[in-house]
């Protein structure tokens, strides 16, 4: 008799093992589908607007809901040309953080450390943004513009880059905005991959009578170079999609401009402002389809940055 | 003539001083944010704040109806969120072996992680603002909850693998079948580090705001109502920060001071949080 009991509770354990099992891997599931829904309704979404201009879309900087031509180059140039001010700011500042957090910071100060700049990205976007518009962006028109102007701008070749008024907002100030919110992701990236060399090799360079900065350059970077690039290409992730801050201090105009000093537009800014108050389903649409061209950006950024910080943990498993 | 033993030392001296100044630089930015933070907000910081609704232009008034709006989105993204997320991050550390599934979440996750919140503000617009007709609060919790989940699958996933198999082992060798595994060894055991994921994710979406944008949009007034237009603090922030009138502007820094004490404090809480779990 007991030994019924017993296979019918063995049974049910089984039974629920099933359960349990099923109910995980449908939750999984939804994870799974939430983004094939999100790329299907933003293409449905996009559909008219795709209808009406195909690639032309791409490569028309004419953008006038009145007369229903929509053209997304304005906002697609000004999305890359923030995102590379940001980047090409942000890569030195983020190696050098990661440098002093791993190398020269004392060990009682590293944890403090490490965590302001971490607290740093915690900061949500509409404060850098609200504090960029009404703090850095008066500041920057008063000092800092006419200084650039008057040395990069002097520089044949790139005078082009500075010229126009002093007005604080434009897509340099979006630049170094992005720059500030992308240096916390960075760095504590590179932090993160430089941890991962082993201290045998830096010791090693050490004793052949290396400077720190040799070590660094000539040790620890090749061998987490692909750690690095990856470590750029998530806060690129990051600066090509930051709507809040940028849309407070880009200017928001639908102009193509060489001149950094002048205002611009980015994707996100122009959803962010112009989404609510779209009326027609065309405007609609190519909004839409703004978004699913910075989507499809994103997605290749960050799928490189996984590929090169998979590639890394990888090397780590076979030669450690 | 330098001799080349002083130019490599020269060399490192400039570059050691480089990492000290990018650090430095780093640190800049956070101090002078936090500290315009207190000049501009603290001043507004009274009873009125958290009794009375938001005003109309030129007169007095509080945050009430934002800081609940804010409050009750986020409580709800984060109910549906998590348990979603809990569970889709146990069956990638436990039944993440075998299978399609697993590796292709894994990698679509970590893209949702990094998406840009707008898109999903975007998306949560056409399949559910534009069905319903109007802009409610679910959809502006449902938008959030998107961002929950990510981080959530995440943390979850990372800490159960942190829990040694011997764990797993000796309590299959005692008989348990694998979902008591999961449930009361597994679970029990990373507790405290999933709670760090819930709590930064939470962190995460309190200052969202472009995914509220075209979701829960704004209300000017007192509404408990889910299915109608909400308000919550970032857009209020947002639109009162982009106003002319100066009543609004104050606000609006009065506002940014909360949610960025709360933001805050939450990345704080969940570090702790973290520490606790690591020994």
């Amino acid at each position: 008799m007991s030994k019924i009991h017993f296979t019918a509770k063995l049974k049910r354990q089984l039974l629920f093992d099933r359960i349990f099992h099923k109910v995980t891997w449908f939750f999984t599931f939804v994870v799974f589908a939430l983004l094939a829904a999100l790329i299907g309704s933003l293409i449905i979404g996009s559909m008219p607007a795709i209808k009406t201009f195909g690639f032309d879309l791409l490569f028309s900087a004419d953008w006038n809901p009145v007369t229903e031509k929509f053209g997304a180059l304005v906002p697609i140039v000004g999305t890359l040309v923030t995102s590379f001010i940001a980047l090409l700011i942000g890569i030195p500042v983020s190696f050098g953080i990661a440098l002093f957090l791993t190398e020269l910071s004392p060990p009682w100060l590293r944890r403090p450390l490490g965590t302001a700049i971490e607290l740093l990205a915690g900061i949500p976007s509409i404060i850098y943004g609200m504090w960029g518009l009404f703090v850095f962006a008066p500041l920057f028109a008063q000092y800092i513009q006419p200084w650039l102007q008057n040395s990069l701008g002097q520089v044949p070749g790139i005078s082009f880059l500075f010229e126009g008024s002093f007005m604080g907002i434009g897509m340099l100030t979006a630049g170094i905005i992005l720059a500030i919110m992308v240096i916390p992701f960075i760095a504590s990236v590179i932090r993160d991959v430089f941890e991962i060399v082993p201290s045998m090799l830096k010791e090693s360079a050490y004793a052949f009578g290396a400077t720190t900065w040799e070590v660094i350059w000539y040790v620890v970077l090749p061998y987490t170079k692909i750690g690095v690039v990856g470590a750029i290409m998530l806060g690129l992730g990051r600066a090509l999609g930051e709507t809040m801050a940028v849309t407070f201090v880009i200017g928001n105009a639908h102009q193509l401009h060489a001149s950094l000093f002048m205002p611009g537009n980015s994707i996100a800014s122009a959803l962010a402002n112009e989404f609510t108050e779209a009326d027609g389903e065309l405007y609609t649409s190519a909004l839409i389809e703004l978004g699913l061209i910075l989507f499809f950006i994103t997605f290749v950024v960050l799928t490189f940055s996984k590929i090169l910080l998979l590639q890394l943990k990888k090397r780590e498993g076979t030669t450690a | 003539m330098i001799p080349i033993y002083t130019k490599r030392r020269i060399a490192n001296a400039i570059n050691l001083t480089f990492s000290i100044l990018s650090m430095v630089f780093g640190l800049f930015w956070l101090i002078w944010i936090l500290f315009t933070l207190f000049e501009k907000g603290f001043g507004g910081i009274s009873i009125a704040t958290f009794t009375q609704m938001t005003p109309a232009p030129g007169s007095t008034g509080g945050l009430l109806n934002a800081i609940v709006g804010s409050l009750a989105m986020v409580i709800l993204a984060t109910l549906i969120g998590t348990p979603i997320g809990i569970m889709a991050g146990t069956y990638l550390a436990e039944y993440g072996q075998r299978g399609w599934l697993a590796p292709v979440t894994r990698f679509i996750n970590d893209i949702l992680l990094s998406a840009p919140s707008i898109v999903i503000g975007l998306f949560v617009y056409t399949v559910y603002v534009a069905k319903m007709g109007n802009f409610s609060g679910w959809a502006g919790a449902l938008a959030l909850s998107l961002i929950v989940i990510p981080v959530v699958v995440r943390t979850t996933e990372d800490m159960l693998r942190l829990i040694p198999d011997s764990l797993r082992e000796a309590a299959a060798a005692l008989g348990a079948p694998q979902w008591k595994i999961v449930t009361l060894v597994t679970w029990r055991a990373s507790k405290v580090g999933i709670m760090t994921g819930v709590l930064l994710a939470i962190a995460r979406i309190s200052g969202e705001t472009a995914p509220l944008l075209f979701t829960a949009l704004n209300n000017q007034f007192w509404n408990a109502d889910m299915n109608q237009p909400m308000a919550n603090l970032p857009v209020v922030i947002f639109q009162f920060a982009m106003s002319p009138y100066e009543n609004w502007q104050e606000l609006a820094w009065t506002g940014a001071l909360l949610i960025t004490l709360g933001v805050l404090g939450l990345n704080i809480a969940a570090r702790f949080f973290l520490r606790k779990q690591a020994l």
